[in-house]
């Protein structure tokens, strides 16, 4: 396509209609004097609807719309690890150098470096028959982290030449039969799903270390959660959490409206977590999206699909990523606020009416897949939603639930007794417990299922007890029934409470997890077996060993903590008359 | 060089339509003068080549199709110089104290552009503010947002002021400012204000801009803008550490309704626009520290919510962006507690990184957390209590409801000038924690527990 320029026809917050474009929907362009980047997004007789990615104080009609032909791409190549982007893919450290401390207009910055060389090997030879998504040469991006260079996912031909050596992104490695020259670097349009082979059925088990996720609502490799919490919930340090923990190669982290300050405090304190797998740092497998909540409204719109895009390209080399964006809800702002502007028929609470459809589009790019070269790859996502008033019939979360499939329910409720994580064990759910439980039971332990399913019993009958206990008081309940309040109590405290600022409680492994809750369990058997011996339960309520359960889960190389725990909760009850 | 335009075709609430301009700039100002030679001023809103809207901030009253238009090609800026400390503006900072008009050293914009998430430096350092329920289990770090929601009738003006007399760093002396916001607070507030930033002699550090319930709503759109671009000059370009309070938000936002339904605009939830979000993220983050630079901005908007509804869109959109909030119970404030914070729904997201070893205590985090869990236990017990009475409750359930009673009059409960250190708030703590048995600190370390119980330590 032609290659042009338009006038600017009105101003209107982040909105601008412009004369005298070619260019189609999504197409990039860029508008003003200052050349600010925007996106085409509609058109209406002879004006464009365009929507600027950054304030557009000053513009006046009459000024220049230069046309790029070519829609809102993220650069994909060694170098977007470790990287800081804001919504549209420009670094945020380059931006302090080109502008300062404040974000000023009109900047492109690359979103990879392209002058830094980088040492390509081929594994590709002369006369190879290549095909879309194939791999030709590797990079050494990280220490750990090999950078595959594959075939666009739209060309294939014969090698013609390919060499190894120290190139930068922008060199020529590889040179088809047909002429084509392929460099390190691929464009791809973030709106697009980049294609895979097939997807697969989510059978594997993601790690996350936190009890509650990994013992009771599990989320698959290639899954999707929702954590919904009302502000002050506690979700934004359970999706820190998740990116520090969660036994994926790459994470991806879109801060899409999100606090300057919480972003000031992630940019600090990821670079300096040490992968507790590696000791590497943590930052050397990550990307990082902040779009915080004052940058301009377009960015943020876009954001999440420049995440999903990078998260796409690691897939594609076999990574197992997970993607989070916190917070959906904002992106949905973002689109309600664009769509308003648009003077565009409000849906549902002000929402566009493709609300749904966005959401869907989103999420359905997640998945456990055979990429294109055969090799399989993930991208689990987690994506938070910030109820209005924690009101979960609002649409935003009701179209998200559609569409995920594991539901961590934070409950201010639980983050006001500093219970945390505050992930509520009677309304979350995950779909995935079926397809999982062949998985835990070949791994961990047979005993896996079982236990899980009486602890939730349990928990089950302590809420309906409960209940009763708040019109009568504990001491009217029948002893059984007081044993019972006491063994959920400690699941409660001592399992499903984690401290994530505790050096050893934050990660807990598959084999600590089920340890513990079996401790509490055979705690449970002992108890009751005691009652019907005629043991009085405030005997059995006083065990000092149930006091020293709790403190197992703080140590480090539990397995002799614990058994000796356990050995004195056997001599309590063995004495106990 | 600039033209006057008589061109205007429609006027509608507190928006002019002008006609045939030459090309405008978004966002520009305009001076407006009446034929009698009364100035006001404006911004343009939308701008096309067919018409300009522009939002006039002192009212449209007294303006006809004779008023002449002029757009002066540039944004709105605010004129500032060391001497602003110690003024009293007006809401679109015009002087109200009859001093003269401030001599610039420099003229910032007020839209105020977004902090690079990557210059920004992580808030850690604690800001004791000699009150309890915010000190102990709500603590406030230098760069934070941290919003008072409360409810009408209800003393949070008092806690603002007391918390603008009391903060201080521990240990360090530094320059300190307090840059103050009113927007549509009544004359009989702005006048209790005064009278506290003059006995303490607050003002003499402290920038204050005033816009009183009967001044143009449109004109606190603009109020919050120039206080905090003053804030940013006082804290990135003069080193000092800023505090920036405003009250009331609530007025803000009507306002921005007001202007949303004059422009005919799509309404969102409860007619508010649905750029509310992004417009008071654009205010609330202009908090925060800059890598490399010594000063620091600290918020502390004050906002009533509507019917004591936190679900309300305006608390709850501040809710997302800000981090915290401390909320002022009327149950408590009826019980004669004062301050009336209550710490259940009350948080500082950032009390993590600002305390701690090296920062507070080591003991504090697992201090609060115990406080917290047996505070909202005890409340959830007195609820039974009124059902079966107190003789029903279990031995255990006593002692934490006693606790809870205990709480809110020795920890929550203090006098307005009473200036308690961080190591008094934990020791109260400590000392309501001594009523129960060791066995049930299950939040609290062993080796705390052995160092800080009052059982354990020496007498002094």
């Amino acid at each position: 396509m032609e290659v042009g320029t338009g006038k600017v026809h009105r101003v209107a917050g982040p909105v601008v209609q412009a004369t005298g474009l070619k260019s189609h929907m999504y197409d990039l362009v860029l508008v003003g004097e200052e050349g600010l980047m925007s996106e085409i997004i509609g058109i209406a007789g002879d004006k464009h609807v365009i929507q600027v990615y950054e304030d557009t104080d000053g513009v006046k009609p009459g000024e220049p719309v230069k046309e790029t032909g070519a829609p809102l791409v993220a650069q994909l190549g060694p170098g977007i690890l470790t990287s800081i982007y804001d919504g549209i893919q420009r670094p945020l450290p380059q931006l302090v150098e080109a502008s300062g401390n404040f974000i000023s207009r009109g900047l492109f910055v690359d979103g990879i470096d392209h002058k830094k060389k980088w040492e390509f090997t081929a594994v590709a030879k002369k006369g190879d028959k290549v095909e879309p998504g194939q791999t030709i040469g590797t990079v050494q991006e990280q220490l750990l982290i090999k950078h595959k260079i594959m075939m666009p996912p739209d060309t294939r031909g014969t090698i013609k030449e390919i060499h190894s050596g120290n190139f930068n992104v922008e060199d020529t490695i590889c040179v088809l039969e047909d002429g084509t020259e392929l460099p390190m670097i691929q464009y791809w349009p973030v709106r697009r799903a980049r294609p895979s082979r097939i997807k697969q059925a989510p059978t594997i088990p993601l790690r996350t270390g936190q009890r509650v996720i990994d013992g009771f609502f599990s989320l698959a490799k290639g899954g999707t959660a929702a954590i919904p919490g009302g502000f002050g919930t506690g979700k934004t340090v359970m999706q820190q959490t998740l990116s520090k923990w969660s036994d994926v190669d790459i994470v991806v982290y879109v801060g899409c409206g999100e606090r300057g300050n919480e972003m000031a405090d992630l940019l600090h304190e990821f670079p300096e977590l040490v992968d507790p797998r590696t000791d590497r740092p943590l930052m050397e497998r990550s990307i990082v999206y902040a779009n915080t909540s004052n940058m301009p409204v377009a960015a943020r719109e876009a954001s999440i699909y420049t995440g999903i895009t990078t998260a796409e390209y690691y897939r594609d080399m076999g990574y197992d990523v997970m993607m989070t964006a916190d917070s959906t809800s904002r992106w949905a702002e973002a689109m309600r606020e664009l769509s308003s502007r648009l003077e565009e028929m409000p849906g549902e609470e002000g929402y566009p009416a493709y609300l749904g459809a966005r959401l869907a589009d989103f999420y359905e790019r997640s998945g456990r897949v055979t990429t294109l070269e055969g090799t399989e790859g993930s991208i689990s996502i987690v994506g938070a939603v910030s109820p209005p008033g924690g009101d979960f019939t609002e649409p935003v979360t009701q179209n998200t639930l559609r569409i995920t499939k594991v539901f961590w329910a934070l409950d201010s409720k639980l983050t006001q007794r500093r219970h945390f994580p505050s992930i509520n064990w009677l309304d979350s759910y995950s779909l995935y417990d079926l397809a999982l439980e062949p998985w835990f039971v070949e791994n961990v332990s047979p005993d896996w299922n079982k236990n899980k399913r009486r602890a939730m019993e349990i928990l089950q009958e302590n809420a309906e007890l409960e209940e009763i206990v708040m019109l009568v008081g504990s001491d009217a309940l029948p002893e059984d029934q007081q044993l019972t309040l006491e063994v959920a109590r400690m699941i409660i405290n001592f399992w499903l409470a984690q401290s994530a600022f505790h050096p050893v409680d934050t990660f807990c492994p598959y084999k600590k997890q089920f340890d513990l809750l079996k401790a509490i369990l055979e705690y449970r058997d002992r108890a009751f077996e005691a009652l019907a011996r005629g043991v009085p339960t405030d005997v059995i309520l006083g065990t000092p060993s149930k006091d020293a359960l709790a403190k197992v889960r703080l140590v480090e190389d539990y397995e002799p903590e614990l058994a000796k725990v356990t050995a004195q909760m056997e001599s309590e009850f063995k004495t106990m008359s | 060089m600039t033209k006057e335009y008589k061109t205007i075709n429609e006027i509608k609430g507190p928006l002019l339509f002008v006609e045939k301009t030459e090309p405008v700039g978004y966002n520009e100002l305009v001076e407006i003068r009446t034929e009698k030679g009364e100035v006001k001023r404006g911004q343009v809103l939308d701008t096309s080549n067919e018409v300009v809207v522009v939002q006039v901030f002192e009212g449209t009253g007294g303006l006809g199709k004779d008023t002449s238009v002029k757009f002066t090609g540039d944004v709105i800026r605010m004129p500032l110089a060391p001497d602003i400390i110690g003024r009293v503006l007006s809401g679109s900072g015009q002087p109200r104290d009859g001093g003269p008009p401030i001599v610039p050293d420099v003229e910032k914009e007020i839209a105020g552009a977004a902090i690079n998430p990557a210059a920004r430096e992580k808030p850690r350092a604690f800001i004791q503010t000699g009150i309890s329920t915010i000190d102990g289990t709500n603590t406030l770090v230098r760069g934070q947002k941290l919003p008072i929601f409360s409810g009408a009738g209800l003393p949070h003006n008092d806690v603002a002021l007391q918390i603008a007399r009391q903060s201080k760093a521990l240990g360090e002396a530094e320059s300190f400012a307090v840059v103050f916001c009113a927007m549509g607070i009544t004359n009989e507030e702005a006048q209790n204000f005064m009278a506290d930033f003059e006995r303490t002699g607050a003002l003499e550090r402290a920038v204050i801009f005033l816009n009183l319930a009967d001044d143009p709503a449109v004109e606190r759109l603009l109020t919050p803008r120039l206080g905090l671009t003053t804030a940013e000059y006082l804290a990135f370009d003069l080193d000092m550490h800023v505090l920036v309070i405003y009250t009331d938000m609530t007025n803000y936002c009507e306002a921005m309704r007001q202007m949303g339904a004059a422009r005919e605009e799509v309404p969102g939830r409860r007619g508010y626009p649905g750029y509310m979000y992004t417009d008071l993220a654009i205010q609330y983050e202009r908090a925060g520290i800059i890598t490399g630079k010594k000063g620091s901005i600290t918020q502390f908007p004050i906002l009533t919510m509507p019917g004591d509804d936190i679900t309300h869109p305006i608390p709850d959109l501040s809710g997302y962006i800000t981090e915290g909030q401390l909320i002022i119970s009327r149950e408590l404030h009826r019980k004669g507690i004062y301050p009336p914070i209550d710490i259940r729904p009350s948080l500082s997201r950032l009390m993590n990184s600002g305390i701690g070893a090296g920062h507070t205590r080591e003991d504090h985090r697992a201090v609060s957390d115990q406080l917290y869990a047996y505070y909202a236990e005890g409340c959830d017990l007195r609820g039974l209590v009124a059902i079966v009475g107190k003789e029903a409750l279990s031995e255990r359930d006593r002692l934490v409801l006693e606790f809870a009673d205990a709480f809110e009059r020795k920890f929550v409960n203090q006098g307005r000038d009473e200036d308690r250190s961080i190591f008094d708030t934990l020791d109260i703590g400590w000392n309501l924690l001594q009523a129960l048995p060791e066995t049930m600190l299950t939040r609290i370390d062993d080796h705390l527990i052995k160092k800080y119980h009052p059982r354990y330590r020496k007498k002094e």
